[in-house]
This record gives structure tokens, C-alpha cells and sequence, in this order.
């Protein structure tokens, strides 16, 4: 639209969305469709999970997003401004980790973080040396900073390519599957970071091909797959679109399904002590009180919430793990 | 409904309420309310009213941070070190070649003009020590080296990755190129005083210094000699910016810094080969080698300018045309490496 040319991006435009894609769509040169007719609304503040199988076409959007590719059509606004037109104003308040680290190895870990702040126009030099020892220690690093990069471990290049992002303070953070490689300790310590960094008041654009990492850190949540958006919205909603399952904890588990057909539940499995099903439609009380009649010794009796999981499988109609 | 009945129920119930909705609720919150809740919070807010840091202004003299690091960055690595090593043993080969072939009282390139220029005289004056090793890495090793950095300059980064993160700092496209240019004629310049450099010190240590006759047959003093080879260097320094121009924008064209290296060099013999074919000769006063060792005329009394000049303006089309053409090609690249 008609933004002033300002350098600074303008805060108005913001309030639909950080990040705002309008049928996004790129085909690369050889032809393959990697993102196709993308409307992503990233709201400010959130932690945003940017979720699907490898392939569907995350980094790819987020390259469109940083201004690395070009749209083949539609548009992406990044802090109200256009892209790629607007990177000079935009992108010295976004911190970005894109598909993995990437460093000078014949460089120590401190004079990559040096060299990438100085690639900042608007880096002032005269702090430079304190704010890479802040991001260094941020991450955890100040002991290694002095090593050649190329002697890092992979959860080390991940860090520092996180300390990169961290130079300055940011409004919006973009990291391309950021625990990708690390083992769990690492990839607990990167998203309590993420958390962190979250609730300083900046935006998170997370992108996972790992349900249970969005499901843990994110506040709201886009699934991909093969290049098309598939849904978004708040996490909690995504889950609650679909419907939890009953659970019946017994050692009478063949009384207890058998009740449970009875009293309308259907697809009813049985795994250990454990009788799950599809809830019928009727007060949940009754169905309690059906199954104490019937002498079932029920040890523990609720629904248990949908997992992203769920909802993921629920809506593609395929498990997660395919492939775009 | 009997006393026990419900006794039952609502100790079912309390069960119920006690283990499995405790259960499914914690699960509930450990996972999902938290960030629900804290989401709810900072959306409350007014968007850009907190945590929005001051706005930064570039300053103009920042610029040169990230040059003074493409320098440093460039000149830090072994590649580049053992380039300029290569140089700067080429006249310690060449000074002690004539030193051995002179020792039993002989003058150097006996055989009649074959060899580098200069070379007879380098044996009553080190300072042409200078002038040969410059004629000498001229042709090949001088270009090569240009072609080595200049090629590598984008496509090496973008080899490594590094090219995404300098473009989302962010560089700009056009400041990183200009940067990279101005480093790779750095490198001309720095390349060409390491061979002159090294070749003065080596023809110091092995040969006698004075007053020299220039290719004209008239003598100038010591101190105007030296004059001349500091003007040769950047001449020579200046033949090179083609070649640079031209490997930059190779640079541009691929995602791999070896072959943007390979083409560059590949690119350099393959003129140095035609500059030799008569039947081009229609073509080859546009060959950037063309008039490369039009500076020995530096050493004529009084200086011959046409060939240089010509040189001079040849380096310059290079530069505006294969300039132009990077800037073309990098500003409008996908950078998906
Ligand atoms: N540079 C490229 N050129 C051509 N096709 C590409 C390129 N990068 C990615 N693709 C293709 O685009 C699709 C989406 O890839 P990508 O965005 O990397 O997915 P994700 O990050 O979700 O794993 C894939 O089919 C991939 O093969
Ligand atoms: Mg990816």
C-alpha cells in the first residue's frame, strides 16, 4: 500500500500481523512448486510454530520472507513493510537462523559473531565488542568463543548461529528448525531460550517439522504440507477442533468396554490397563456411573486432550512423517 | 438408588476427579495453558508499545566496518596467505637463478633475449630484479591469484552459506559488492608490491644497487629508478582490475567457489592462447592481457604513454562492463544456498 518510505518500519501496519503473506507463492527455476498460494497472519508477541513434513516449503517461505528469493507471485509484508523491497528498513530488527548455521571456520566463534554485526549498517561499531559478548554468553558460548568455528560441535554452530540472531534486540526472530541436530539436552536448552527470548515481548517465527517441539513453545501455529497451508490459529484451538478421547483406567478392562459400547462409544481399543474411545454423545457422569454399576473398578475415568498430532493426521488425512 | 450405590458413585467420582482429570490436567497445562496464558498477555498489549527497541540510523562511516572485515577476513585466510607466499618466492627463485648462472662471471640471459625482460641487467642492478619479476608473474601467476579471490568472492560465500547471513544482517546487495570489489583491487594492489617488494630486497641482498639505463639508452639516478618501479607496481596493479572484474562476475553466476575459480582461470589462459593466434588479431586489442607489458615503457626516457593508456582504458571498459554485469546479476539472484 502507500507506506511512507520511512527507515523505520511503520508500526501501524504491524497490527494486522508481524508477518503477513497474501498468496505467496514461488516455483523455482527447475520448475518445482515449493510454496503455493501461502496466506500466513503472524500475530505480534506470538510465538509462532511454522509446522510440516520436510519438503512442504518452510524454509522457502522463509527465504521469501528475509528477502533472499523472489515471490514467483502473491506478496509478504514483514513489520508492515513489503519484501524484498523493504530488507534495509526491516531487517535490522530481525534476527534470523536459516536452515542451520552457517560460518567461517577459519574464524573464531567470536569474530563470525564480529564479522556478521559489522555486515549490519546500523550496528553501532563502538558497542559491537559488548554486544557479541552478550549474545556469546546468551547462548552460552563465552567459553568456546575464542575456538576456530570449525572446530565446533553442531550444537555449538546452532548456538552461534543463534548468538548471530541475537546481536541486537529484535522485534521478530526467524529460526529455521533451530534444535535440528542437537541432542535433547540441547534441544530443552535452545527452547527454553526460545521461551526466554519470548517473553522479553518478541515475536517468534518457529518453523518444525517436530509436532511435540510447536506444541511445547508455541502460542500459535501454521501446519504445511506440500507447499499449501493446511491451518493456523492458536494452539490451543488447533487441538480443540478435534475431539478428545475417553480413557478408562481398570483392571477390568473387557467389562469396561463392553459397557462402553453399550453406553455409544464407538472405536473403543484396549491397551494395558488402559480402555480408550471415541466419547459418545450423551453427560460423560452417566457413562461413569454405568460402568461402577456394572462392578468395573474404574481407577481413573477423563478425556484427554487431542494432541497436535491428532489434529495434524485429522486434517491431511496421513500421518506426519510424509514427505512433500 | 440404594445408599451403597451411590457411596460407590461418588467414590468412583472422587477417583475420577482425584486421578484422571488431575492427570489429564496437568498434562494440559504443562504443555499448553502456559504459553496460552503469556500469549494472551503480550497480545493484550498494544502492539509496538513495549519491547520495540529505539530506532537505529545507520551512519554513513559504519560502512566501512564491514570493509575494514572483508579485508581482514580475505588477508586472514591460509588460501590467500599461500598465494601471496607463491608471489613472493617467485623473485627469490628468479634473483638466485641469475645469481648461480653469473657466479662464474657470465651476464644472465646469454642465450639472446629469451627469458623475462630485464634480465641481463639485473646483474650491475638488483632494481631490475623488480621489473623481471613483474614481467615474469604478469602473464600467469599474478592473474591467477586475482582470479583465485575475485572468483571465490560471492560464490564462496555462497558455497558456505555465510552469503544468507552477511544478506540478512543486512549487507544490501549492492554494498556487499562494492565491497567485494574494492577488496578484490586491494588484493591487485597488495599482490603486485608483495612480488615488488620481494623482488627489492632479494636484488638488494644478491646485487649491487645504483644509477640504471633505461630501455631508451639514458641514465637516471638510483632514487628515480625506485620512482619508476613504484609506478610500474601500480601500473602492473592496475592491468589486474580487469581480470578481477571479470572473475567477480563469474562469481555471481554460480553457487560454487571453485568453478567460478576454474572458469576465471580457465578464462585467462584461454585469452593469454588467442592473444597468440594472428588470424585474431581484428579482436585481440579488446583481450584485457593485451597491453599488459606495455608498462616496461614506464622505462623508456621519455615515457611512451600509448600503450598504457591504452591499458589503462582497456581495464576500465572491463571493469564498467563485467561491474555492470555482477551488479545486474547479484541484486536481482535467488540466494537459496
Ligand atoms: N533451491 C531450490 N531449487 C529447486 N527446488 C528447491 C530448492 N530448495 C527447495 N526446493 C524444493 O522445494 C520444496 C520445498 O523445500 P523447502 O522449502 O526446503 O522445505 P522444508 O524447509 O519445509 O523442508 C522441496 O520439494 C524442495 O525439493
Ligand atoms: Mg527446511
Amino acid at each position: 500500500m502507500d507506506a511512507p518510505p520511512a527507515t523505520e518500519p511503520d508500526t501501524e501496519g504491524v497490527r494486522d500481523g508481524i508477518i503477513r503473506t497474501r498468496a505467496l507463492t514461488k516455483r523455482y527455476r527447475g520448475g518445482q512448486l515449493a510454496v503455493d498460494g501461502l496466506d500466513l497472519t503472524v500475530p505480534a508477541g506470538s510465538v509462532f510454530g511454522f509446522l510440516g513434513p520436510n519438503g512442504s516449503g518452510k524454509t522457502t517461505t522463509i527465504r521469501m520472507l528475509m528477502g533472499l528469493i523472489e515471490p514467483t507471485s502473491g506478496t509478504a509484508r514483514v513489520l508492515g513493510q513489503p519484501m524484498p523491497r523493504g530488507t534495509r528498513a526491516v531487517l535490522p530488527h530481525v534476527g534470523a537462523l536459516i536452515e542451520g548455521p552457517a560460518l567461517y571456520g577459519f574464524l573464531s566463534g567470536r569474530d563470525n559473531l564480529i564479522r556478521y554485526d559489522a555486515a549490519d549498517p546500523t550496528a553501532d561499531p563502538r558497542t559491537r565488542r559488548a554486544r557479541v559478548a552478550a549474545a556469546l554468553d546468551r547462548v552460552g558460548l563465552t567459553a568456546a568463543g575464542g575456538k576456530k568455528a570449525k572446530a565446533y560441535s553442531l550444537g555449538m554452530k546452532q548456538r552461534l548461529g543463534l548468538a548471530a540472531a541475537l546481536l541486537q534486540p529484535r522485534r521478530l526472530l526467524v529460526l529455521d528448525e533451530p534444535t535440528n541436530g542437537l541432542d535433547p539436552q540441547g534441544m530443552r536448552e535452545i527452547r527454553s531460550l526460545i521461551r526466554e527470548l519470548a517473553s522479553d515481548g518478541t515475536t517468534v517465527f518457529l518453523s518444525s517439522h517436530l509436532l511435540d517441539e510447536i506444541e511445547q513453545v508455541c502460542t500459535h501455529a501454521a501446519v504445511m504440507a506440500q507447499g499449501r497451508l493446511i491451518t493456523q490459529g492458536a494452539v490451543a484451538d488447533l487441538a480443540a477442533g478435534i475431539r478428545g478421547r475417553l480413557v478408562v483406567t481398570t483392571p477390568d478392562t473387557g467389562d469396561a468396554a463392553r459397557v462402553l459400547k453399550e453406553q455409544g462409544a464407538s472405536d473403543v481399543t484396549v491397551e494395558d490397563d488402559r480402555v480408550t474411545a471415541e466419547p459418545p454423545d450423551r453427560d460423560l457422569a452417566e457413562v461413569n456411573a454405568a460402568l461402577v454399576t456394572a462392578g468395573v473398578r474404574v481407577r481413573g475415568f477423563g478425556v484427554e486432550r487431542a494432541s497436535l498430532e491428532d489434529a495434524f493426521v485429522a486434517l491431511t488425512g496421513e500421518g506426519f512423517d510424509v514427505a512433500g | 438408588m440404594s445408599r451403597a450405590e451411590s457411596r460407590a458413585e461418588s467414590r468412583a467420582e472422587s477417583r475420577v476427579e482425584s486421578r484422571a482429570e488431575s492427570r489429564v490436567e496437568s498434562r494440559v497445562e504443562s504443555r499448553i495453558e502456559p504459553r496460552v496464558d503469556s500469549q494472551v498477555e503480550s497480545q493484550a498489549e498494544p502492539v509496538g508499545s513495549s519491547g520495540v527497541p529505539a530506532p537505529r540510523t545507520p551512519s554513513p562511516l559504519w560502512t566501512f566496518g564491514l570493509l575494514r572485515s572483508e579485508l581482514v577476513t580475505t588477508f586472514r585466510r591460509w588460501r590467500t596467505l599461500a598465494l601471496l607466499g607463491v608471489l613472493a618466492a617467485v623473485p627469490v627463485l628468479v634473483g638466485i637463478a641469475v645469481k648461480i648462472e653469473t657466479s662464474d662471471g657470465s651476464s644472465a640471459g646469454g642465450g639472446g633475449g629469451a627469458g623475462p625482460a630485464f634480465m641481463s641487467q639485473i646483474t650491475n642492478n638488483g632494481l631490475f630484479l623488480v621489473f623481471t619479476a613483474l614481467s615474469a608473474t604478469l602473464p600467469f601467476f599474478l592473474p591467477m591469484a586475482i582470479g583465485v579471490v575475485a572468483g571465490d568472492a560471492i560464490a564462496g560465500e555462497a558455497n558456505a552459506g555465510t552469503l544468507r547471513y552477511l544478506l540478512v544482517a543486512p549487507a544490501g546487495r549492492t554494498r556487499l559488492l562494492l565491497i567485494k570489489y574494492a577488496t578484490t583491487m586491494s588484493f591487485c594492489l597488495v599482490a603486485t608490491l608483495v612480488v615488488s617488494l620481494s623482488a627489492l630486497a632479494v636484488g638488494a641482498l644478491l646485487f649491487p644497487l645504483g644509477d640504471l639505463t633505461t630501455i631508451s639508452g639514458t641514465r637516471i639516478s638510483f632514487t628515480d629508478g625506485l620512482g619508476r618501479a613504484l609506478l610500474i607496481a601500480l601500473v602492473v596493479a592496475a592491468s589486474l582490475t580487469g581480470v578481477g572484474a571479470l572473475g567477480l562476475f563469474v562469481s555471481t553466476l554460480t553457487g560454487s567457489g571453485i568453478a567460478a575459480m576454474a572458469t576465471t582461470v580457465g578464462l585467462l589462459i584461454t585469452v593469454q592462447i588467442l592473444d597468440q593466434i594472428p588470424q585474431l588479431h581484428a579482436l585481440q586489442p579488446y583481450f584485457f592481457s593485451h597491453y599488459w607489458l606495455s608498462f616496461a615503457d614506464l622505462m623508456r626516457d621519455p615515457v611512451y604513454w600509448d600503450d598504457l593508456v591504452k591499458n589503462l582504458g582497456l581495464q576500465g571498459l572491463y571493469m564498467a562492463v563485467f561491474g555492470s554485469a555482477a551488479w545486474a546479476r547479484f541484486t536481482t539472484k535467488d540466494v537459496t544456498a
